[in-house]
């Protein structure tokens, strides 16, 4: 029997009356690491946005239909959106280092928390940093300021930062698409690693990462799911015309 | 008739570099003249002594009282309000009208003439309730006066906070106060603290909403409730009256060395901050 982390039933999201996703149902199984494929504008973003009510933030969305987390329904009224973010952790396509140091940033989220014991997060940093394949590259200057890492380096330090929340899945929205081959291989290698502890969720333009890391392999086109399955029935037998489009390259 | 990009561009040069020198000309000219004319002035015994004769002749050391008091008082009241004002106003709420209607306010409150300020300061704090001419009237006017300007600038640089700072904040389980504690406040800190050293330096120098609410007295001043000069009303009315000259510049000279020492140690404590953090 399989373990399932989220239930998404009939999921309709608008953006300003514009339907961007069409009834969108299936489950994401845990501890596995699904990629969600599919040209930009197929709404794969926004999909993943609503895993942890990140698109709440913006004005003018509207959302139908049920996403459940452990069968309770995220989007329900008296549903505690801080403590969904603590359980669905995620790191954006952009690395975003907040202004402080690399230490600082890793123990952001546990800090929030209320979580101050100097000892606990020291072993939280060297976890975290480690899990996220970054700790031997900073660990003598982790008073120094996360903003002064390369690209590839704030990238993992954002994966580190996501982990020392201890969160119960993790959202990656296209996290390599700045990064160098040799620092996009390093993230790959941690999610890899990841994913006998965590549900991953891993959206990518990337369709040969999508090949190389994932399990399963949803695709998107136009706001709908046209295909999931596993990553190796997808890439060698796709079911739909359009999925086979796609991955051999016809458009997108 | 086409003109060579390499001629505009020399032109552009020559206007934009033109003002910049006229602008920086007129400022040096100013202060200058004012330091020229009143440093020979101060001395000690100018800065630590009472006047006598209406100012004719001695110090100006109660309105040094004055002008530090009147502004801290102003000071202490329209900071937080301001900030936690624009904080509210930029965190807190959606764009909608009433934000709208309240910004447009804003904006209209900060472009009042001061005097009109001193007209409701005497009015309201004066005499509706009963502060009469004092130190509590000056500041709560003052205060009301630098609000709009506090809350805007201290918007502003809220509003130049990167907006993905937000966003990975809330994505690792922050609450919207603990967003603005941890990341928005002290990103948003040097705008912040640009908009209240304008607000010192306008109520430092105020003179018309002062004067109608604070009053004229060239007493030390005992409580709140007390009358105060500050050195710009002494500066009016020593000028005004065709008092002293001398003893005019001599102020002025004081005042533009005050505004300049706040300036410098408020710049001084932030650069010490900015780099404590990075």
């Amino acid at each position: 029997m399989m373990n399932i982390k989220f239930h998404i039933q009939e999921l309709n999201f608008y953006f300003n009356n514009e339907k961007v996703l069409k009834g969108i149902n299936f489950e994401i199984p845990a501890n596995k690491i699904l990629g969600i494929i599919g040209p930009s504008g197929s709404g794969k973003t926004t999909f993943l946005r609503a895993l942890n009510r990140m698109n709440d933030l913006e004005t003018g969305t509207r959302i139908e239909g049920k996403i459940l987390l452990d069968n309770d329904d995220i989007y329900r009224a008296d549903y505690d959106v801080v403590a969904l973010r603590k359980k669905v952790g995620m790191v954006f396509a952009m690395p975003v280092p907040l202004p402080m140091s690399i230490y600082e940033n890793v123990v952001y989220g546990p800090r929030l928390s209320g979580n101050n014991d100097r000892i606990r997060l020291d072993e939280l940093v060297e976890k975290s940093l480690t899990a996220a394949y970054l700790w031997d590259e900073v660990k003598d200057r982790l008073k120094t300021s996360g903003m002064r890492l390369s690209g590839g380096q704030q990238q993992r330090l954002c994966l580190a930062r996501v982990l020392a929340m201890e969160p119960e899945a993790i959202l990656l929205d296209e996290p390599s698409s700045g990064l160098d081959p040799i620092s996009t291989a390093k993230i790959e290698d941690a999610l890899t690693e990841l994913k006998k502890e965590y549900t991953i969720i891993l959206v990518t333009n990337n369709t040969k990462q999508a090949a190389r890391v994932s399990d399963n392999t949803a695709f998107f086109l136009m706001g709908e799911l046209i295909e999931i399955g596993s990553t190796e029935q997808i890439f060698t037998a796709p079911n739909k015309i359009e999925t086979n489009d796609y991955i051999t390259g016809r458009f997108g | 008739m086409r003109i060579h990009p390499r001629y505009t561009q020399r032109g552009a040069v020559a206007v934009l570099g033109g003002a910049t020198v006229l602008t920086l000309m007129i400022l040096i000219f100013i202060i200058v003249f004012i330091l020229e004319k009143g440093l020979p002035v101060i001395n000690l015994k100018f800065l630590t002594s009472n006047p006598e004769d209406m100012g004719r002749a001695g110090g100006i050391f109660p309105t040094l009282i004055g002008t530090i008091l009147l502004p801290v008082l102003a000071i202490i009241i329209a900071t937080p309000l301001g900030i936690f004002t624009s904080v509210y106003l930029s965190e807190y709420t959606k764009e909608n009208k009433a934000t709208r209607i309240i910004r447009f306010g804003t904006d209209c409150l900060a472009g009042i003439p001061s005097i009109i300020f001193g007209l409701f300061g005497y009015i309201f704090f004066v005499i509706t309730l009963g502060f009469g001419w004092s130190i509590l009237s000056g500041g709560l006017t003052l205060a009301v006066m630098i609000l709009p300007t506090i809350i805007r600038t201290s918007e502003e640089a809220i509003k130049a906070v990167p907006k993905s700072y937000r966003e990975v904040s809330f994505s690792l389980g922050a609450t919207s106060w603990q967003t603005v504690k941890k990341v928005i406040l002290p990103n948003a800190l040097p705008g912040i603290v640009t908009g209240i050293m304008l607000s010192i330096g306008r109520s430092i120098g105020e003179t018309a909403a002062v004067i109608f609410t604070a009053g004229s007295s060239l007493r030390i001043p005992n409580s709140l409730f007390d009358s105060t000069r500050t050195m710009a009303v002494h500066f009016y009315i020593l000028a005004r009256e065709g008092i002293s000259a001398e003893n005019a510049y001599g102020t002025a000279a004081t005042l533009i060395i005050a505004v300049l020492m706040v300036n410098l140690s408020a710049y001084w404590l932030m650069n010490r901050f900015i780099s404590k953090r990075s």
